[in-house]
């Protein structure tokens, strides 16, 4: 199993997905955005959390210009299997692999605490090792995490299983903390296998650290 | 040539940003605030002589990069 990492300037969360990764015994490589091929034998890449670009513009408005973009697209449109942690899901939004689009908290406070999510599908990659309902707790730590979609398309989200997470209190009660729409904190494409969430689970994979609800759902993408 | 691109969030998407800027002048005592929305203006020097073709090329920048189209719309003004 080998995992990419994609990294911009700004990127700043891509080491520790690497760590996560390999304390899984993945095989993983940095690759930065200059480059214009996913190289061969990736089995999943992920766009890393950060700032990338320092957010100019918009979160994840730049870097969807990176040359290593115009090749997620083609791997993507392949088959190849995509994770969009926080700005890696703006990123992805942005260029268009995702729908709907990350504004500014409705709060307008930057937000870094750990925080509760309910899985709402299981039958994908990403979540098919945790049961639906199931409440998981994940950092989050954003500005722009309001997660915005127009009504139609939500339908067509619901009608696919691609609404993956929602933001809970502990016992799986709707508790929002950015005004998301639906307050839905994680999603996939419709051929599910571009996957797209603002919480971290790649901060979760230590029980000493808070939580190590993030392995399972890692684990997903292994052997997958 | 000079194109001056704003860009706002559309009708229908909330702007929490102009609505804590409206909560703020209205406890300031500006009461005949009545409403306020936060954008962003980007002032772009082009190497052109033709308003048209400026405008055309600026129209398709904001297609790509300067506005995200699912949540924001533009403007474009072009000054000679």
């Amino acid at each position: 199993m080998k995992v990419g990492i994609i990294q911009f300037p700004g990127t700043n969360c891509e080491y520790d997905t690497q760590h996560a990764f390999a304390s899984l015994g993945c095989e993983t490589e940095i690759l930065w955005h200059k480059n214009d091929a996913i190289p061969q034998g990736c089995d999943l890449v992920v766009v890393a959390g950060g700032f990338s670009y320092g957010d100019y513009l918009r979160s994840g408005a730049i870097a969807k210009m990176s040359p290593i973009m115009k090749a997620l697209k083609v791997y993507a449109n392949n088959g190849g299997k995509v994770l969009g942690i926080c700005n890696g899901f703006q990123v992805l939004t942005e260029t268009g692999l995702l729908p709907g689009a990350l504004k500014r908290n409705e709060g307008l406070h930057f937000i870094s605490r750990h925080h509760h999510l309910k899985v709402v599908n299981n039958e994908n990659d990403f979540l098919r090792h945790c049961s639906i309902d199931q409440v998981v707790n994940i950092p989050i730590a954003h500005h722009d995490g309001n997660f915005y979609i127009d009504s139609e398309e939500l339908q067509e989200l619901y009608a696919n299983n691609q609404v993956l997470l929602k933001y809970t209190d502990a016992s799986g009660n709707i508790d929002n903390p950015n005004g998301s729409v639906d307050s839905i904190a994680g999603i996939c494409n419709k051929a599910k296998n571009v996957f797209g969430l603002m919480p971290h689970p790649e901060r979760a994979i230590e029980a000493l650290l808070g939580s190590n609800d993030g392995k399972a759902m890692l684990e997903g993408f292994i052997s997958a | 040539m000079k194109a001056i691109v704003n860009v706002f969030l559309k009708n229908g998407v909330l702007d929490s940003q102009g609505k804590a800027v409206h909560h703020a002048l209205s406890s300031h005592g500006f009461e005949s605030v009545k409403d306020v929305r936060v954008g962003k203006q980007i002032i772009i020097e082009m190497n052109e002589t033709d308003s048209a073709t400026a405008k055309e090329k600026v129209a398709h920048m904001c297609e790509e990069l300067l506005a995200n189209t699912v949540i924001e719309d533009y403007e474009i003004e072009i000054q000679a």
